[in-house]
C-alpha cells in the first residue's frame, strides 16, 4: 500500500490527546527564572524614568532589565533582521528611550517565580514624555506612498505593470461595477501563548525552546543579535500550538529570554500575556478601490484594484493584495496599484492568507456586483472569463482544475437550487442567501535540504530543521518518505523542529510540503543510490543494477528477481547506519515557462435574520485544486480550519484601533472575536483531481491558505443574495443588516 | 508631559507561602505554594502538569479546563489554595474514549486547545445536560480553538456520545 | 496581580464587615489579575456552611448566594417553575464558568468597558476624575439608557435581567443586622459616582436571593443578541414573562439588558400592556416607551432600534417557548 494518499491519523495525536506533547513553555528545567514583560502605555514618546525600586524590592526579583542596563555592545540594524524581515530597520527591543507603538516591551523583570516576575511588572512605574502620533489609516491617506524595495520584495512582487488602457477601457465598457472595501487590522491570536524557554548550557552555550514558525531563521537572529557561533545557538520547537505567520518572525520574547540568560547566566522563561500578543505584527487594516468593466456577454475587459494598507515608521512591509485579478480573469486592461501608510504601529506582518484574503474579498464582491448588474449567475460568470492562462504572468499554469471545482463545487452544494433575486428565498423568519466565490494563492516552492539514513536496525529516518505549527507536517513528511521506499509508517521516523537538523525555510506560505516534501526526494534519491552502491560491493546479483532498475519496499531493494534486506546492506557497510543529504529545489528552468496556483471555490449558504439581521453561515463548500494531496484527512482539516477563519475574517474579527490613544482597545480573547463552536455549521470540503506533472516530483501545491480566500466574499456576497445590502467592510457586523 | 498608570498600585507585603495537599488525578500532592497562585500555575509551573495549557489567563479560552470534583472548570481564575480537598482531574490523569474520537476525527491541529476540549467534553458527558448537536455546540462554546478544527471536535463529542446528531 | 493572603470562611459572621470575598472568583481574580483591583486577603467564602442551596420558602423559592450559576440553572425547581431564569443564567459565560461563577457574584460582576479593562486608560469607573475614554472612544457595546456624563458603561450579567424580570428580593446581611432589597434598588445607575455599582455596602454580604412565587413558567424568553453566538456577552439582551388569558395579557415583565448600567425595566410599558392583546403592535407600543429617552453614541446608536426590535420578537418567542433555541438566539 502506499501512503501518500491514505488519510492517516496525525502521528502526534495520541501525545496530544494525553497532554504529553511538550509545547515551548513546558520543558522541566531546574533553577528556572521566569520573566515577565512590562509594555509601554503610551503610543509615541520617550522615556524619561523607570522607577523600578519597589519592584526590586519583591522577594524573588533578580534583576529589571531596561534600555539602561541591558548588556549588549554597538549592535546595527542589520543584525536584527531575520530572514523574514521586510525593507527597513528591524524592530529592536529595550534598545533606547524611544517608544514607537504602543504596548512596546520597555522593561523585562525576571524573578525566581512566575508571581514574583508577575508582580514586580505591575509595580515598575514609568514617566514619559509623550509626542503625538497617527494611528487611524481612514485619516492619513494623504501620507500613501509606494513601499521600499527589499529582499522581501522577491517573494511578494509589487503587482503587475498596467496593461492596455484601464480608463478608456472602463468609460467604454458596458457594464461597470466599483468598490471601497474597508478590513479591519487582525492579529493571530494562536492559542498558545509566545513563550522562550532559554536554557544556559555554559561557555555561552544556548538552547532555545522557541514558539516559532522558523527555527533556524531563530538561530541566525541569536546568533548575529548577540554575537554567537551559530553552532552554540540550538533552537528547539517540536510542538507549536497555532502560529498562522505569527511566528515567521522571532518575537521580542525570543529576544529577551536570550538576554536575560546571557546575562545572568541562567535558565530563562518569557511568556508574553495575551494582551501582550497584540502588540507585534498584525494583519494591516486596508482600504481597497475596484473598478471593473465588462460587456454585455460579460467577459471582463478592465479590471482596476488599488490598495493602501498600513506599515510601521520602521519597516515597509507589503503583502499582494492587488496581483491577483488578472492573474484569474484575462483582461487587456489593467491597471493595479499599491500603496503604503506609515503609522505608529508595529511593523504589520503576514498573517494567514496575507494579501490574499483582503484582496480577493475586493475582486470576488465587485466580480459578483456584476453578475447581479448583468443578470447572469455568479458562477456562469466565472465560466465565461475563465482561463488557464496567467495574464498577469503572461504564461501558462502548470495545471488548473479550477473549472472542476465550481462544477463539482456547485453540483454538490446545491447552487442550481438558487433563484436568482436578492432577497427572493427564506426560511421561517430568516432571509436564505447563496454566494459563491473563487479563491487562488501562490504555489510556491523554496529550497530546503533533508537528510536521509538507514539505521542500522534497518529503520528510516529522515531529518529535516522544519517545523510543525499543526499542519500535519509531521505526517504527512513521514508518508511521502516511507512511499519512497516503499515502507510502512511504522518503519520511518521524521526528526524536525530542530535547528540542528538540516536547513528548512520558514513554515509558512503553504509552501511546506512542497519544499521539504521535495527535499526528501532528492535525499532519499541520493540514499538509493548510495544503497546499491554498497549492495554491489557484497552482492553479485546487484553488480550489473542500475539505479533506474531497482525497486524498494518493505526494507528490501529489489533488482530483478533478486532482493536484498536493508540490513543486509548495512551488515555490509560493517553495521553502520548509512545516510545522505541532499538539496531538494524547484526546476527554475523548466518551471520558468508556468506560472504556479492553486485554485477553489466556495459555495455558501446564509441565513440572515429578518427582523434583527443575525447573521448565520449554515452551510459552506469548499473546493480545492491543488495538485496532489498527500494525506486528505490532515488536508481537509487546514481548509477546514481556513473556512472557519473566513467566517471569523468576514463575520467578526478585528482588532479595534482608539485612534485618540493609539492603541488597541480589545487585547483579550473575550472581546477580540473569533468563531465559537456554536458558530460553525455545516462546512464541506472537495478535492478535485489535479494532476501536475510540472510543479514538482510529487505534483504538490499546499492547501493552507486556499482555505481563506474564497469563502470570505463567497459569505458576502451570500449576504447580499439574502438580503440585497452590499456591505464591504469587513467584519460586517449584523446591525447593518437590520430591518429598516 | 507624564502620564502614569490610572490604577493605584499596592505596597509590596509579605505574604508568607503555606502548605497544602491537592488530590490530583487521585494522587496526593503536597505542595508550598503563595496564595495568589493559580490553580493553572501550580499544576504547570509547580507539579509539571503542563498538560493543562494556558491559553489567555482570564477565563475567555477554556484551555485550562480541568474536572474539579466532577465538574468541569477553568484553572486560570480560582487559586491552588481554593482547591484543598477537591479532586482535580487534569489530561494526564483522563484515559476516556474521546480521546481516539479526537484522533479519528482529526479534531485538532496544533493541539494547544486540545485538553481543554477533552476535558470540557468530559465534563459535557457527565453533566448530562444537553443533547442535539446544538446544544452540545453551545455548551463547549467556552473552548475557543483558533486553528479552526470545531466541527471534527463536535463530530467527536457526538460520535461518543451518541444519538441524535441533528 | 498583587500579592494577597488567605483565610477561608466557616461562618457568615466570619466575614461580614470585612473584605474581600471569593466566591467563583471568575471576576474577581480576573481583575486582580489585571491589575484592576486590589487585596491585601482574600476571604474565601465558598467554605462557609450555608446558603449553598437552592430551597423552598413560603412565598417563593430561595436561591443560596452560594450555589452556583449551573447549579441553580439545571435545578429542577428552577428548571419548571422559573425556566426564563435558567434561560438567562446558561446564555451567559461559558460551561466552566457557570460551573464556577456563584448567584452572589454574578451579581457584582463590573462592567466588561473596554477601557475600564485597560488600566492605562482614563476612566472614571476605575480611576474617579481621569475621565471617561468611552464616551468619545470606541462604544459599541456601551450604554443607551441611564448614562451620565462621566459613565456610559453596561452592567453584564445575565442572570440579573431574568431576576429583575422576576421581581427578585436580595437578602443582605450586615455587622448591623438583615437587610433585605428589592432588585429594581440594587443596581445604580452611574450618575456622578461611576465607581459604585451598586447598594451592596462594604462589609455587607449577601446570603440569598428570593424568588416570588410568580415564575411564568409558561409563557417565557430570554433573547441575547451578540457579536458571536456563544460565550460573548450582550450588546441587547431581553427576558420577557408572560401571563395570558386567552391572547389577553394579564401580567407581564420585561426587562432589557446590554443596554444600561443596571437591568432597565420600565413599568410603564409593563402597565400599557396589561389587558391588551398579545401581539406584534403592542409589544411594539410597549417598546416605544421603554426605550424612551435613549441617547446612542457614535457607535451604538444602532442598539435603539436593536432593542426595540429585540423586544418585539422576544415577547413574540415567550407566546410559544419552544421556539427558543441554545445560546438565547433569535428563533429560527
Ligand atoms: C470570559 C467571561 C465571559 C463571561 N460572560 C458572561 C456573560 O455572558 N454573561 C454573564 O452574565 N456573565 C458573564 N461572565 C461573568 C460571570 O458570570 C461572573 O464572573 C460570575 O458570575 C461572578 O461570580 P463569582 O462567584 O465567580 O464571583 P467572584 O469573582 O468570586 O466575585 C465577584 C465579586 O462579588 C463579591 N461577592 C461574591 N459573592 C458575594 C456575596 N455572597 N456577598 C458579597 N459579595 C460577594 C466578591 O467579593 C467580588 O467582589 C463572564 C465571565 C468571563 C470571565
Ligand atoms: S464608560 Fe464608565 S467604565 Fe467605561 S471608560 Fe467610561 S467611565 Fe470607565
Ligand atoms: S487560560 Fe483559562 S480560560 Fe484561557
Ligand atoms: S487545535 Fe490549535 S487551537 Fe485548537
Amino acid at each position: 500500500m502506499t501512503q501518500i494518499g491514505q488519510p492517516i491519523s496525525r502521528l502526534e495525536g495520541k501525545l496530544k490527546v494525553t497532554g504529553a506533547a511538550k509545547y515551548s513553555g513546558e520543558y522541566k528545567v531546574p533553577n528556572l527564572l521566569y520573566g515577565y514583560v512590562v509594555s509601554s502605555a503610551i503610543t509615541k514618546g520617550k522615556i524619561i524614568k523607570i522607577h523600578t525600586e519597589s519592584a526590586e524590592k519583591i522577594k524573588g526579583v533578580v534583576k529589571i532589565f531596561t534600555h539602561l542596563n541591558r548588556p549588549g555592545k554597538a549592535w546595527f540594524d542589520m543584525q536584527y533582521a531575520d530572514m523574514d524581515a521586510p525593507p527597513g530597520a528591524s524592530f529592536r527591543p529595550l534598545h533606547n528611550d524611544e517608544i514607537k507603538f504602543n504596548g512596546q516591551p520597555i522593561a523585562l523583570v525576571v524573578a525566581e517565580t512566575f508571581e514574583a516576575a508577575r508582580e514586580g511588572a505591575s509595580m515598575i512605574k514609568v514617566d514619559y514624555q509623550e509626542t503625538k502620533f497617527q494611528t487611524d489609516l481612514h485619516s492619513n491617506l494623504a501620507a500613501a506612498r509606494d513601499a521600499k524595495k527589499g529582499m522581501a520584495t522577491l517573494l511578494k512582487p509589487p503587482p503587475p505593470k498596467p496593461t492596455g488602457d484601464f480608463e478608456k477601457a472602463y468609460a467604454e465598457s458596458d457594464f461597470k461595477a466599483s468598490g471601497e472595501f474597508i478590513h479591519s487590522t487582525e492579529h493571530h491570536n494562536p492559542m498558545e501563548l509566545f513563550t522562550t524557554t532559554t536554557l544556559y548550557d555554559g561557555k555561552g552555550k544556548l538552547t532555545i525552546y522557541d514558539k516559532t514558525q522558523g527555527t533556524i531563521n531563530c538561530q541566525l537572529y541569536v546568533g548575529n543579535v548577540f554575537g554567537l557561533h551559530f553552532k552554540n545557538v540550538r533552537v528547539v520547537s517540536p510542538f507549536v500550538g497555532g502560529a498562522f505567520g505569527s511566528g515567521l518572525r522571532p518575537q521580542y520574547q525570543l529576544f529577551l529570554s536570550v538576554m536575560a540568560a546571557l546575562d545572568l547566566k541562567r535558565h530563562v522563561r518569557v511568556t508574553l500575556d495575551r494582551s501582550q500578543m497584540f502588540s507585534f505584527g498584525h494583519r494591516p487594516q486596508t482600504i481597497q478601490h475596484t473598478r471593473f468593466g465588462a460587456t454585455q456577454e460579460g467577459k471582463i475587459t478592465a479590471l482596476n484594484h488599488t490598495s493602501v494598507a498600513e506599515t510601521s515608521q520602521f519597516e515597509d512591509y507589503t503583502e499582494n493584495v492587488t496581483n491577483w485579478s488578472s492573474m484569474m480573469y484575462p483582461a487587456d486592461n489593467t491597471l493595479f496599484e499599491q500603496k503604503l501608510v506609515s503609522l505608529d504601529v508595529n511593523s504589520p506582518m503576514d498573517m494567514r492568507a496575507p494579501g490574499g484574503s483582503t484582496g480577493l474579498h475586493a475582486i470576488e464582491a465587485t466580480m459578483d456586483e456584476i453578475s447581479y448588474k448583468l443578470n447572469i449567475d455568479p458562477l456562469e460568470l466565472r465560466l465565461i472569463n475563465y482561463s488557464t492562462f496567467n495574464n498577469a504572468e503572461k504564461k501558462p499554469y502548470s495545471s488548473k482544475e479550477l473549472k472542476a471545482c465550481y462544477l463539482q463545487g456547485a453540483e454538490k452544494f446545491g447552487w442550481y437550487k438558487r433563484s436568482p433575486q436578492p432577497r427572493s428565498m427564506s426560511r421561517g423568519q430568516k432571509l436564505v442567501g447563496y454566494g459563491m466565490a473563487t479563491g487562488i494563492w501562490d504555489a510556491m516552492q523554496l529550497p530546503a535540504r533533508a537528510e536521509a539514513i538507514i539505521t542500522k536496525d534497518g529503520k528510516l529516518h529522515v531529518k529535516s530543521a522544519v517545523t510543525d505549527i499543526g499542519v500535519g507536517t509531521l505526517t504527512v513528511m513521514t508518508q511521502i518518505a516511507a512511499d519512497e521506499f516503499g515502507l510502512n509508517m511504522e518503519d520511518v521516523l521524521f526528526f524536525y523542529g530542530d535547528s540542528k537538523l538540516p536547513f528548512a525555510p520558514i513554515q509558512g506560505g503553504s509552501f511546506t510540503t512542497a519544499t521539504v516534501g521535495t527535499a526528501i526526494v532528492f535525499a532519499s534519491k541520493a540514499l538509493k543510490k548510495k544503497l546499491l552502491k554498497i549492495a554491489k560491493t557484497s552482492n553479485e546479483a546487484f553488480k550489473k543494477a542500475e539505479i533506474e532498475e531497482v525497486t524498494f519496499k518493505n526494507g528490501m531493494m529489489i533488482y530483478k528477481d533478486c532482493s536484498i534486506s536493508f540490513l543486509e546492506i548495512i551488515n555490509t557497510n560493517k553495521d553502520k547506519p548509512i545516510r545522505t543529504t541532499n538539496f531538494g529545489y524547484p526546476h527554475a528552468l523548466k518551471l520558468r515557462k508556468y506560472a504556479r496556483a492553486v485554485h477553489s471555490a466556495s459555495f455558501v449558504e446564509v441565513e440572515v435574520d429578518q427582523e434583527l439581521g443575525t447573521i448565520k453561515v449554515t452551510r459552506a463548500l469548499t473546493a480545492v485544486a491543488a495538485g496532489r494531496i498527500i494525506n486528505p484527512k490532515t488536508a481537509r482539516s487546514q481548509v477546514l480550519g481556513g473556512m472557519v477563519w473566513s467566517i471569523s475574517k468576514a463575520l467578526m474579527e478585528e482588532t479595534i484601533m482608539d485612534a485618540q490613544l493609539g492603541k488597541y482597545i480589545n487585547q483579550s480573547f473575550a472581546e477580540y472575536h473569533i468563531p465559537v463552536h456554536a458558530d460553525i455549521n455545516e462546512l464541506d470540503v472537495l478535492f478535485v483531481q489535479e494532476d501536475d506533472k510540472i510543479i514538482n516530483e510529487l505534483g504538490i501545491k499546499g492547501v493552507g491558505e486556499v482555505g481563506l480566500v474564497a469563502m470570505p466574499p463567497a459569505i458576502a456576497n451570500a449576504i447580499y443574495h439574502a438580503t440585497g445590502k452590499r456591505i464591504n467592510r469587513f467584519p460586517i457586523h449584523f446591525d447593518e443588516l437590520m430591518e429598516s | 508631559m507624564e502620564t502614569e498608570s490610572f490604577t493605584k498600585t499596592h505596597q509590596a507585603t509579605t505574604v508568607t507561602p503555606r502548605t497544602i495537599t491537592l488530590s490530583i488525578n487521585g494522587q496526593q500532592h503536597a505542595l508550598t505554594i503563595l496564595p495568589y497562585v493559580s490553580l493553572l500555575d501550580a499544576l504547570r509551573e509547580y507539579l509539571d502538569l503542563t498538560g493543562t495549557k494556558k491559553g489567555c489567563d482570564h477565563g475567555q479560552c477554556g484551555a485550562c479546563t480541568v474536572i474539579c470534583d466532577g465538574k468541569r472548570i477553568i484553572s486560570c481564575l480560582t487559586l491552588a489554595v481554593m482547591k484543598e480537598g477537591a479532586k482535580i482531574t487534569t489530561i494526564e490523569g483522563i484515559n476516556h474514549p474521546i480521546q481516539q474520537a479526537f484522533i479519528d476525527h482529526d479534531a485538532f491541529q496544533c493541539g494547544y486547545c486540545t485538553p481543554g476540549q477533552i476535558c470540557s467534553a468530559i465534563g459535557l458527558l457527565e453533566e448530562g445536560k444537553v443533547k442535539s448537536r446544538e446544544e452540545v455546540k453551545d455548551s463547549m462554546s467556552g473552548n475557543l480553538c483558533r486553528c479552526g478544527a470545531n466541527q471534527q471536535i463536535i463530530d467527536a463529542i457526538m460520535q461518543v456520545k451518541g444519538g441524535d446528531n441533528e | 496581580m498583587n500579592n494577597f493572603d488567605y483565610q477561608k470562611a466557616a461562618t457568615v459572621s466570619d466575614v461580614v464587615g470585612k473584605s474581600t470575598f471569593v466566591a467563583g472568583g471568575t471576576n474577581l481574580i480576573d481583575l486582580l489579575k489585571y491589575n484592576l483591583t486590589n487585596a491585601a486577603t482574600l476571604i474565601d467564602i465558598n467554605t462557609i456552611g450555608e446558603h449553598h442551596d437552592i430551597l423552598e420558602i413560603e412565598d417563593g423559592v430561595r436561591l443560596g448566594a452560594l450555589a452556583t450559576n449551573a447549579d441553580t440553572a439545571y435545578h429542577p425547581i428552577i428548571e419548571q417553575r422559573y425556566p426564563l431564569l435558567s434561560r438567562a443564567i446558561l446564555a451567559g459565560a461559558s460551561a466552566q464558568i457557570r460551573n464556577m461563577a456563584t448567584n452572589g457574584g454574578n451579581l457584582l460582576q463590573r462592567t466588561r468597558c473596554y477601557y475600564f479593562y485597560d488600566p492605562h486608560a482614563p476612566c472614571n469607573k476605575r480611576l474617579p476624575g481621569s475621565g471617561c475614554s468611552a464616551i468619545n472612544g470606541y462604544n459599541r457595546n456601551m450604554a443607551i439608557l441611564g448614562t451620565s456624563e462621566n459613565c456610559i458603561a453596561v452592567f453584564p450579567s445575565d442572570m440579573s435581567i431574568a431576576l429583575s424580570a422576576l421581581d427578585a428580593i436580595i437578602n443582605i446581611k450586615s455587622e448591623d443586622g438583615e437587610r433585605s432589597v428589592d432588585f429594581a434598588d440594587f443596581h445604580r445607575l452611574p450618575g456622578d459616582t461611576p465607581p459604585i455599582d451598586n447598594n451592596l455596602k462594604p462589609g455587607e454580604f449577601i446570603t440569598s436571593i428570593d424568588l416570588p412565587l410568580k415564575g411564568f413558567a409558561k409563557n417565557y424568553s430570554y433573547l441575547k443578541l451578540r457579536d458571536r453566538a456563544s460565550y460573548a456577552f450582550a450588546l441587547v439582551s431581553v427576558a420577557t414573562g408572560l401571563e395570558l388569558d386567552g391572547d389577553t395579557i394579564r401580567d407581564v415583565r420585561i426587562t432589557l439588558g446590554g443596554v444600561s448600567h443596571k437591568p432597565w425595566r420600565v413599568k410603564d410599558a409593563e402597565h400599557y400592556l396589561i389587558g391588551k392583546k398579545a401581539d406584534r403592535e403592542n409589544f411594539s407600543a410597549a417598546a416605544d416607551i421603554i426605550l424612551q429617552g435613549a441617547v446612542g453614541f457614535a457607535h451604538n446608536t444602532f442598539k435603539i432600534k436593536l432593542a426595540k426590535k429585540a423586544i418585539v420578537r422576544n415577547c413574540m418567542m415567550a407566546l410559544d417557548p419552544s421556539t427558543q433555541l441554545p445560546g438565547a438566539q433569535p428563533s429560527a
